[in-house]
């Protein structure tokens, strides 16, 4: 694996916000056809990180490395031009607005010179529909509010846009948090057909059972640091979850808990006693 | 960003595709339209003043003229407004914009000889600046728009009361009409067009002639080829081009458009700057019309262009509607001011019509909304 170029590698980068470390020192690479999976629980620096690679911040050290080449991307427009697609959690859809406005919005195919350049609609209603059916889902009409779709289909069609538009490398911000368990199937899917197509795919997600069976790699992330990759080879769903957690502050948690519970019945032991006195008295 | 050509796609797209493509009735794609409501409305406020005014004239051409123009210097900034509101803001210094370029164009050309053309060139340079202003603060603070045009209502109103009492000592400036004269770019905004067809029509008897057989209506007034001709071009933008694309995505979410590639600020500046210049179209209309200017005028017409954009379909907080709306929601407004004049119902009842109507029409559209988000 190591000897191929990675289609994106980040290099020591770490981001800071003023006096804020929200990302030391962070390295990972992702192969074409490959996915990696982000884990790592809230405040870890997921979002800094997908926001690093999508070029909404400037990493405060270290690089980016698209196909070998250091990159630095002054907006997102430039990312998305250097094939870095990143669907957000808000999946950058606007409800109201129809399908194929949605999925060639910012980037629309026109006809016609001067003035009188149009949006060439025939050739994006036909384009929004075809790659719709792609992946699996019928539109009657494309011009309906995309508000219509359920979540799991509009998932599915910022990702087609994503695919459409060429991109090289996918970033999916939780793709599946908010779905039901057919939808994220649906999703995770599509997830494993955009790497057969090979797309390097960074699947950010807290749900370990979403992402083990499309991942190949994880990488942990904790307090804004990398707990380190691992191949899925190496890693079982247990000691994923575990690391992610933290499985020390499990243990800890396990034992407050039994704590807790024992004191629980020595008040009921002790209630039992003078059971009458506590009932007018509920200040205890 | 703005290729417009995708950079790979995927499969040649086979010509059978395009019958997976279901024809949608066409009384069911109407139903999606923003302006529905406002075509609605139009239908039973028209239907209304032509059984309860009928014989007081408001119907002849003089009349239908009459209502077309109230309706026309309305439509010119309720369009921009249109706009505006679907790129997700509102305008609230428009009024004071037609105040300010009104003493823009007159100072000027009567205080101080300028020719007329250059005055008027003036106000829309000072207009563009006062968008593209309102604009980038919008933007650079992310205070809602609401606050930033409140601002600059005062500030504009202010400056054209101000600036007019430093330089004349008044806050009317009459006299235009003097040095209107031969004023190629003054001639855009006066007078009246295809006056030989009204000509020839009077003289086939097809229209009312007067004593002197003269047509009584001698022409299209100019605000209405205004009003019809930026009415036409908004909707063309709005639904054929990418820019209009872009207004309805900055509108409905900007953030989801910014990380789409759609560049939200600069979108959202051209828009603000397109309701400063509507207002000082509408101000040069009404100056070349009048013949003065005055620090009061355009009052509260802010207010009455979100009515129209309203009652026209658009949705406050962005992202929907439609010029052609907005038109309508003018052409409302002109038949329900006139034809209250016409009727002879006392004027006052005027706002509490008006104030109903947006009442209604904002209920009907949510109403509409919520439908169009069902079908599936």
């Amino acid at each position: 694996m190591s000897e191929r170029t990675p289609m994106i590698e980040m290099r020591n980068v770490s981001k800071h916000f003023g006096s804020v470390i929200a990302l030391s020192d962070i390295s990972m690479q992702v192969q074409a056809g490959e996915v990696m999976c982000l884990l790592g629980d809230n405040g870890a620096g997921k979002s800094t990180l997908i926001k690093t690679l999508s070029g909404v911040h400037r990493p405060t050290e270290g690089e980016l490395l698209l196909n070998g080449e250091s990159v630095r991307f002054k907006s997102p427009a430039y990312a998305l031009d250097a094939g870095i697609a990143t669907v957000f959690q808000d999946l950058a859809m606007i409800p109201l607005m129809s399908i194929t406005r949605n999925f060639f919005m910012g980037r629309e195919p026109t006809v016609g010179w001067g003035p009188l350049k149009r949006i060439d609609w025939k050739r994006a209603d036909r384009i929004a529909m075809q790659e719709m059916s792609r992946i699996g889902i019928d539109v009657r009409d494309p011009s309906q509010p995309v508000g219509t779709l359920s979540g799991g289909e509009r998932q599915c069609v910022a990702i087609a846009r994503a695919v459409y538009f060429g991109a090289r490398v996918l970033i999916l911000d939780e793709p599946t948090s908010a779905l039901g368990v057919k939808q994220a199937s649906v999703v995770l899917r599509y997830i494993a057909k955009a790497r057969s197509d090979g797309l390097a795919v960074i699947f950010i997600t807290h749900n370990v059972h979403h992402a083990y069976p499309v991942a190949d790699a994880f990488t942990l992330l904790k307090r804004g640091g990398s707990l380190g990759t691992f191949r899925k080879e190496e890693i079982s769903r247990e000691e994923v979850l575990n690391m992610m957690a933290g499985g020390a502050e499990l243990e800890s948690l396990d034992a407050e808990l039994a704590e807790f519970q024992q004191s629980d019945r020595q008040q009921q032991q002790s209630s039992g006693a003078n059971a009458p006195s506590l009932s007018q008295a509920p200040s205890t | 960003m703005q290729s417009n050509t995708p950079p790979q796609s995927s499969t040649p797209v086979a010509e059978q595709q395009d019958e997976r493509i279901q024809r949608v009735p066409f009384w069911k794609k109407a139903l999606s339209r923003p302006e529905l409501g406002a075509l609605a409305g139009t239908v039973l406020v028209l239907a209304f003043f032509i059984v309860s005014s009928s014989g007081t004239g408001m119907f002849t051409p003089a009349g239908i003229v009459n209502f077309l123009e109230v309706s026309a210097q309305l439509g010119i900034i309720a369009t921009a407004a249109a706009l505006l509101m679907i790129g997700g803001e509102f305008d609230l210094s428009i009024g004071s914009m037609i105040g300010l370029a009104g003493i823009l164009i007159a100072i000027p050309a009567v205080e101080y000889g300028w020719p007329l053309w250059a005055a008027m060139l003036l106000a829309f340079s000072c207009a563009a600046l006062v968008g593209w202003i309102n604009g980038n603060l919008v933007n650079r603070t992310g205070l809602p728009s609401f606050i930033v045009t409140l601002g600059f209502l005062f500030i504009l109103r202010g400056m054209a009361i101000g600036i007019s009492r430093l330089l004349t000592g008044r806050t009317q400036i009459g006299g235009i009409h003097d040095h209107m004269a031969g004023d190629w770019f003054a001639a855009l905004f006066s007078g009246e067009v295809a006056t030989g067809l009204f000509a020839w029509m009077a003289g086939q008897g097809w229209i009312a002639t007067n004593f002197a057989g003269n047509p009584v209506v001698t022409g299209i007034p100019v605000s209405i080829v205004w009003w019809l001709g930026l009415t036409a071009v908004a909707t063309w933008v709005l639904l054929c081009t990418p820019y209009g694309n872009w207004i309805f995505a900055s509108g409905g979410d900007a953030n989801a458009a910014r990380n789409s590639g759609v560049p939200v600020h600069r979108v959202k500046i051209s828009l603000f700057m397109f309701t400063a210049l509507s207002a000082t179209v509408f101000a040069c209309l009404q100056v070349m019309d009048t013949g003065s200017a005055d620090t009061i005028r355009g009052l509260l017409k802010e207010l009455e262009a979100i009515i129209a954009v309203v009652i026209g379909g658009a949705l406050l907080t962005g992202g929907y509607g439609s010029a052609i709306g907005a038109a309508l929601g003018a052409l409302i407004f002109g038949l329900v001011q006139m034809g209250i004049f016409y009727t002879g119902v006392n004027t006052d009842w005027f706002q509490v019509f008006l104030g109903a109507m947006l009442l209604i029409a904002v209920l009907f559209n949510n109403f509409m909304r919520k439908k169009a988000m069902e079908a599936k």
